[in-house]
């Protein structure tokens, strides 16, 4: 599985990615976790809110900080 | 209710003598944070709430079909409710300019959003009352209004970075939440924006606190009064550089207000200080030219100064 944080590198971004990997504790699982701050990688995925999470190329949410076990349920649900 | 609280905290838990200055500092200090962190709680998750139902993937099909003025309307509201997130700023530029919204409406759009904050408008509702935060957010749909129809008019497509126009923007439908996942996104709001600011607002509260204490009611007036005719765009330079303590700032300027400061004056200052400003510049001009860059200070700057002065002339 690969999870990409989109963002410009701003505070929100950090506390998503850091909520990830926290979230990936919690389930027990590994997983390789990329932040993607260069803006044509970011808008291919059509998101104009940031910071956005990006699952196996697909997105979770966007503009939003998802908590710890917001990210675990979407990965759940994403099937992991 | 809140006095009787802020009463009890002061005189009995505190055990200060009443009618001091420092006791009745500290009394307004406690009834002002209360009813300012009530208020913002309060207006921060109703906005968030709101956010849910209007992401930018959404608003952007919206602005791309209306005609110009109502785009331009369309653009300062949405613009006002839409969190800024200075991070969101560029991809946000790239994805309404690519859609087809008007260079101009999209400045709009990135005018209102900075300078109109569920945050801003509790503290200004708070400290300032209901009156004054509605004339604040009124004349800020103004500015945004007015200054993107003129950025629209000069036609200035050529000063945007050529890559934005080469950049593709890939499909994404909005994803529709449930009620719930609407209040927890709400209360996310709540939580994200007051880790952020509770510390700036208890300072400033309390900054604010002190000059009503013990600043003299005079200096003011003399020095930044009505009759100064260059205070209004002195305020404006000051308040450019000020962006990321915002919300300490506005209880400073409340007490400042009180002693005499003129309200045109005073608001001019707090949109300086929101919607221009430095950081926000540096990140605008990776997608803006530096001449657009420049223009869209210059007109912002000038609707502000404007509207400080309409204000100490009127009322």
């Amino acid at each position: 599985m690969h999870i990409e944080i989109l963002g410009s590198g701003c505070a929100r971004c950090h506390s998503l990615e850091a909520n990830v990997h926290k979230a990936l504790q919690l389930l027990g699982k590994e997983a390789q976790v990329t932040a993607v701050t260069d803006m044509a990688q970011i808008m291919a995925y059509g998101v104009l809110s940031m910071p956005a999470l990006v699952v196996d190329g697909k997105v979770l949410a966007s503009g939003r900080v998802l908590s710890p076990e917001e990210v675990k349920r979407a990965l759940v649900n994403a099937g992991i | 209710m809140l006095t009787l609280v802020a009463d009890w905290f002061t005189y009995v838990l505190l055990r200060m003598p009443q009618g001091t200055v420092l006791s009745s500092a500290v009394q307004f200090f406690v009834y002002d944070i209360i009813k300012i962190y009530l208020l913002l709680a309060g207006v921060i998750f109703a906005v968030g709430l709101l956010q849910t139902w209007l992401p930018p993937e959404t608003i952007k099909g919206v602005l791309a079909r209306h005609s110009r003025l109502m785009s331009h309307v369309l653009a300062s509201l949405m613009g006002a409710v839409a969190p800024f997130c200075s991070c969101s700023a560029v991809p946000m530029f790239i994805g309404f300019v690519e859609s087809g919204v008007p260079l101009g409406v999209t400045m709009t759009f990135l005018i209102a959003s900075p300078m109109i904050t569920p945050s801003g408008v509790a503290l200004l509702w708070g400290l300032f009352g209901a009156r004054i935060a509605i004339l604040y957010v009124a004349f800020g749909l103004v500015i945004s209004i007015v200054s993107g129809l003129v950025i629209g008019h000069l036609h200035l497509e050529r000063w945007v970075e050529d890559y934005v126009y080469q950049t593709k923007v890939g499909e994404q439908s909005a994803t529709t939440l449930s009620l719930q996942e609407r209040l927890r996104a709400g209360w996310n709001y709540v939580r994200e924006i007051f880790r952020r600011v509770a510390p700036w607002v208890a300072a400033g509260v309390a900054i604010g606190a002190f000059i009503h204490g013990y600043a003299p009611a005079d200096l003011l007036v003399r020095y930044a009064g009505r009759d100064n005719p260059l205070a209004v765009l002195v305020a404006v330079l000051i308040g450019i550089p000020l962006y990321s303590n915002a919300e300490g700032v506005i209880p400073i300027v409340q007490a400042l207000w009180a002693k005499g400061l003129p309200l045109g004056t005073a608001l001019a200052f707090m949109m300086a200080v929101t919607g221009l400003s430095l950081p926000e510049s540096l990140i605008l001009r990776r997608v803006l030219k530096p001449k657009l860059l420049a223009t869209f200070i210059g007109i912002v700057g000038v609707s502000i100064i404007i509207v400080g002065y309409l204000f100490n002339a009127v009322m």
